[in-house]
């Protein structure tokens, strides 16, 4: 009986971890959220966040985007072409990429790239006291650190994906068309066929909502970190898991959202 | 200067009442009454975990105490609301411990960013403006385009006291000024905080276990153990106070009342 009831205040304690961390998380975003509309807005922090989320990370979003393009045409005539359907590859190339592929890709590689260098910032910040002496001149940390980073996130994460969806699409263009022999104009005019503008919004929107996460994931964990150095190599590390399966989840919800019928 | 409230003749720049906290069931602070009087500097020492940095993070607002009262020139700040406790901070300055400089910014970036956080000043003035409190605090103007990363231990305590007076603060906070230089290096910056403050006018309360630093710091001082403030007087009497633990603690003894402690 006793081993029972230690099993139920086990779940119950992680439960109730569960709940105030959530809760904790949504307060940190909200407080974070409402600074946008509070003057003032720190632009070149802004601008800073934003490029290393769109300018530095372009590089490695738009190779595997590319690759990823490819592969999907590869993997997709392996198995079209035993029911003579190769003529479906432009669009099941067009719509993984567009609506799936492209922005969870950039997703995870932004959360493994920017997510965690923000983590990690803030949460050095944080150890060594540069989060405290913000507060003493005159600047609130929130408003100073958070804030500007989840507009980046969230402007600059579309951005990045314009570019995969281009890419992606590209890729797989050039493996049709190189290496299984489809022709160019056909391959094109199938793309256009198929590709419909929610496919591409619902995609953007995605991205902007992993963006938001994102960042939101890095601020928090890095924010709250403790310890030196180990903490804030454990937040680091928080920042990527949390991040990659908010990312994962929150692109199941929306696409059952957008495209379940 | 700006916020300042000319308080009532004989009202303490800096009065703390009854103030607790506790961390868990750990008190950390367990009802400090402290006086500081106006253009007047206070050491407060004590060992390590005695409660002295919560002390003053309670008192700069970076931690909220459980019960107590802590009022700047007769006001309660406990009892502010946050634009009224701002306006409070932007009365103070912090050396923190090991410097807290932003190492994404620049040394004059670091210097002016209170006074550009504060708007008082466009980027161009406020580099000229961190050039001349580099020069106060004995650093070429030239050290401004560093990054913090690029400066010695000493340096970078300069440049946080030049961070710290920049805005030309009523009271200054000083959090182990000296902790991590040679001695050297702590007289001279034990040296600037005092002119900083002679010349500013400005209160200042710091915590240290520097003996020497106390010392040349302080006019006052009071020793901080357990969470109550066990001892105080004027600093020049510290390493003569009659108090059993502070002539433990200020001349390095194993044994005696904190050893005990100690040992537990």
């Amino acid at each position: 009986m006793s081993g029972v009831l230690s099993l139920v205040a086990s779940l119950g304690a992680i439960v109730l971890g569960f709940v105030r961390a959530a809760g904790s998380l949504a307060l940190f975003a909200l407080a974070a959220v409402s600074h946008l509309f509070r003057p003032p807005f720190y632009w070149r922090n802004f601008l800073s966040a934003f490029v290393e989320f769109a300018y530095f990370s372009l590089p490695v979003v738009a190779l595997t985007a590319l690759f990823s393009g490819g592969v999907i045409a590869l993997q997709s005539y392996t198995g079209f072409a035993r029911y003579n359907a190769q003529s479906a590859i432009a669009g099941i190339v067009v719509l993984s990429v567009v609506r799936e592929l492209g922005p969870v890709l950039a997703g995870l590689i932004v959360a493994g790239r920017v997510g965690s260098a923000m983590a990690a910032e803030i949460g050095t910040m944080r150890v060594t006291d540069q989060i405290d002496a913000l507060g003493t001149l005159s600047t609130n940390p929130m408003k100073y650190l958070v804030t500007p980073r989840l507009l980046a996130g969230t402007l600059a994460l579309p951005l990045l994906v314009v570019v995969a969806d281009i890419l992606g699409v590209l890729g797989g263009f050039i493996v049709s068309v190189v290496k299984l022999g489809f022709s160019p104009n056909a391959y094109i005019a199938n793309t256009f066929s198929v590709m419909q503008p929610i496919d591409v919004n619902v995609g953007l929107v995605k991205a902007a909502v992993f963006g938001f996460l994102i960042a939101l994931m890095g601020c928090y964990n890095g924010y709250h970190s403790r310890g030196g150095a180990q903490g804030v190599g454990s937040a680091t590390t928080a920042s990527v898991v949390a991040a990659s399966i908010l990312v994962l989840a929150f692109d199941y919800m929306l696409t059952e959202m957008f495209f379940s019928r | 200067m700006s916020g300042a409230v000319t308080p009532p003749q004989g009202t303490p720049k800096l009065r703390i009442r009854g103030l607790r906290k506790a961390f868990g069931s750990k008190q950390v602070l367990d009802g400090i009454d402290l006086d500081v009087a106006s253009g007047t500097s206070m050491v407060v020492i004590g060992g390590s975990g005695s409660g002295k940095s919560v002390l003053l993070r309670c008192i700069l607002g970076l931690i909220e105490p459980d019960a107590g009262s802590i009022e700047v020139d007769g006001v309660d700040v406990l009892r502010l609301r946050r634009r009224e406790r701002e306006a409070v901070n932007r009365r103070i300055g912090m050396l923190f411990q090991n410097g807290a400089l932003f190492d994404s910014l620049t040394v004059w970036e670091n210097v002016a960013f209170g006074l550009m956080a504060r708007r008082q000043i466009n980027r161009r003035d406020a580099r000229e403006k961190a050039g001349d409190v580099l020069r106060q605090v004995g650093l070429d103007p030239s050290v401004g385009l560093l990054s913090p990363s690029e400066l010695s231990g000493g340096m970078q305590k300069r440049v946080g006291l030049a961070r710290a007076i920049a805005a030309q603060p009523e009271i200054l906070f000083f959090d182990e000024p000296t902790t991590g230089l040679d001695p050297i290096m702590g007289a001279v910056i034990d040296g600037l905080i005092v002119e900083c403050v002679r010349t500013l006018g400005s209160t200042a309360i710091a915590i240290t276990h520097d003996m020497a630093s106390a010392t040349r710091i302080g006019d006052a001082a009071a020793m901080l153990y357990r969470g109550r403030l066990v001892w105080q007087g004027p600093a020049a009497s510290l390493l003569e106070s009659g108090n059993p633990l502070v002539d433990q603690f200020t001349h390095g003894r194993r044994e005696g009342p904190i050893s005990m402690e100690l040992r537990r």
